[in-house]
């Protein structure tokens, strides 16, 4: 048995280090902001394909978003076929996408819908960028929340060259190029 | 699969280029008709169709993000806590201890893929601290102090049986061999060292380094970098023969449940009645953590042990010194951890002419149209930091060798064979090498 004055300093040793690991936890919550969420600024993506490759989850849980509403349905589509295509059609060898995760369907003359099958998509932006070099821009790279681990730190975030992941609150997880101008104002 | 994307994106360019002129022709036209005729909606290049046929837009499927699990990870590691404390320090049997190791590391580890883990949440309670703005999520702050408080209560039961990187090495340490005492010491300065440059990397804003080099994290995920998988691969088949390298060796957070450790309240004995000194305990541990009895008669006179205390202490200020000094001189490489210096560095390397090809960083840059002037004083700024930070970090490891010194050169009066309150993991291999029965 230790002597009663040992016991006691013990003690308030204990007490004191209880205390400042609560304190460091808790001056650490003081910054506790409502939860965050990573998110992909389509502004500032260059699409430069590893959104695809350093994500911690085969495939990614970055996928290609459609704004429909700003979307040209254009027929000849800078996202769906690919540059040197001979054909505008839903031949394979026209598709610019490598896993032909795009589907076009015909709306009305001269319009096209382009849909995102998102199994399918691995994020690599392929499409994204002949979006944004011929048409409106309306595909864009997003992380999908429903696969989001939300990850310490985004593995994708700390490759990405353009400095496009940010964290956004839970609460408006996507930027949506569709609401920027709801997100500007 | 990295390769291919690059190839494939190098050959898009290409030909993005060259198809780009001929279809530049016929779109000329179009575009500028566009131009003039909306120069309000100047950014869309083509204008959103209105459909006859009465066609609406589908809605862009958003959905939120699942935090359902986050509450059951809180409740699951309090009530493996608690479970953990009860079999070490009550019931007293290695396999219901590492029974619940197993079932650690297929919760916390397979099945909720190693995050949120204690061991990364050093790294957000800094950032936390550091960054005002910075939101620490409550199950983050759980997990960093639980385990904690525990340690102070009961040891090191987190490391036992419920940290899943514990777990994965514990369940292959098929032939754990003794480590020598002195590189054991030496080595176990390394978790400082680690702990010290991650804190320094958050507080810099560079990453979060324990995480990115976390070596088990990858096969929780079943995918991971090449050489990432290498390195867990081989701490895996170290583990086999050294017992949890990681954790002896390397793990940061380890530091604070050693000290907390050392502290605790109860402790698992190895003995659960009077030792009988058989000894027989001393081939159990595969950690060198348990502490022999001291000889009755001291092998040195006081004096002496009293002029060497003397003068280690004396080499505590010292230490810190020589390690202000080589923090210091560590300003460069340490600057390196963060992305921003390393593109500066690039960049600045590029106008040079040090290298034949852009990378994506410096592309990307380029193409944002930042000033360099802009980039390379916050380079600088970040790089007086680094210097500043530096000699921090060589001042706390200073002080963390002379403390060692200090703590090796005391001779604690022990008459039985006891576990290490700090290195002990809690894991109850002695238990049943104990021949004493209650």
């Amino acid at each position: 048995m230790k002597p009663k004055g040992k016991r006691k300093r013990r003690d308030f040793v204990r007490g004191a280090a209880a205390v400042l690991v609560g304190g460091v936890a808790v001056s650490s919550l003081r910054s506790c902001s409502p939860k965050l969420v990573w998110q992909i600024d389509p502004e500032k993506c260059t699409q430069c394909g590893r959104c695809a490759t350093h994500c911690v989850l085969a495939p990614s849980a970055v996928k290609c978003f459609h704004s429909y509403s700003i979307c040209g349905y254009c027929d000849l589509c800078g996202g769906y076929l690919r540059p040197d295509a001979k054909k505008r059609n839903t031949g394979a060898e026209n598709q610019l996408c490598p896993t032909a995760a795009i589907t076009r369907t015909f709306i009305e003359n001269p319009y096209y819908q382009y849909k995102i099958d998102e199994d399918l998509c691995i994020g690599c932006g392929i499409c994204v960028e002949g979006c944004d070099v011929f048409g409106n821009g309306s595909m864009y790279l997003q992380v999908k929340h429903d696969l989001c681990v939300n990850c310490n730190e985004c593995a994708i975030a700390h490759a990405c060259p353009s400095d496009a992941f940010k964290r956004v609150p839970a609460s408006e997880p996507y930027l949506l190029k569709s609401d920027r101008e709801k997100r500007i104002s | 699969m990295r390769g291919f994307f690059m190839t494939a994106k190098a050959q898009r360019r290409k030909v993005f280029r060259w198809s780009g002129l001929r279809v530049f022709a016929s779109l000329r036209s179009i575009l500028l008709l566009l131009l003039f005729v909306f120069p309000a909606r100047a950014e869309f290049r083509f204008p959103m169709p209105e459909f006859a046929t009465g066609y609406e837009h589908p809605a862009v499927h958003t959905p939120g993000p699942s935090n359902a699990m986050v509450g059951w990870d809180i409740v699951v590691l309090i009530a493996t806590l608690t479970l953990a404390a009860i079999f070490v320090l009550k019931r007293r049997k290695r396999r219901e201890i590492f029974l619940l190791t197993l079932f650690s590391l297929i919760y916390f580890g397979f099945w909720r893929n190693g995050c949120v883990c204690s061991v990364g949440s050093i790294q957000n309670i800094m950032a936390g601290i550091c960054d005002p703005a910075y939101g620490v999520p409550l199950a983050v702050l759980v997990f960093f102090a639980a385990p904690l408080l525990f340690a102070l209560l009961f040891g090191r039961v987190f490391c036992a049986a419920v940290c899943p990187l514990g777990a994965i090495q514990e369940a292959v340490a098929i032939r754990p061999v003794k480590v020598p005492p002195v590189v054991e010491k030496v080595l176990s300065i390394l978790p400082y060292i680690y702990l010290g440059l991650a804190m320094l990397s958050v507080s810099m804003g560079a990453g979060f380094i324990i995480c990115q080099y976390d070596p088990f994290v990858g096969f929780f995920r079943m995918g991971a970098s090449f050489s990432m998988l290498i390195f867990g691969g081989l701490m895996l088949v170290l583990g086999i023969f050294v017992a949890r390298p990681y954790c002896r060796f390397l793990c940061p957070y380890g530091v604070l449940l050693n000290w907390c450790s050392k502290l605790s309240r109860h402790h698992a004995t190895i003995t659960p009645a009077d030792c009988i000194q058989c000894e027989l305990c001393t081939d159990s541990c595969p950690y060198n953590a348990i502490n022999e009895p001291t000889p009755d008669q001291s092998p040195e006179t006081r004096s002496k042990g009293a002029w060497r205390l003397g003068r280690l202490i004396l080499l505590v200020p010292l230490m810190i010194l020589l390690g202000v000094g080589v923090g210091s001189l560590l300003k460069e490489p340490l600057s390196r951890m963060h992305p921003t210096v390393r593109l500066a560095e690039r960049i600045a390397g590029e106008d040079l002419g040090r290298y034949a090809e852009t990378n994506i960083e410096s592309e990307a840059f380029r193409a944002s149209d930042t000033p360099n002037e802009e980039l390379y004083a916050e380079a600088v700024e970040l790089k007086t930091g680094f210097a500043r930070g530096g000699k921090w970090l060589g001042a706390f490891i200073g002080l963390v060798i002379g403390c060692k010194l200090i703590a090796v050169s005391i001779l604690r009066k022990r008459t039985d064979y006891e576990p290490d309150r700090g290195t002990c993991f809690s894991c109850g291999r002695c238990f049943k090498y104990c021949p004493v029965k209650e």
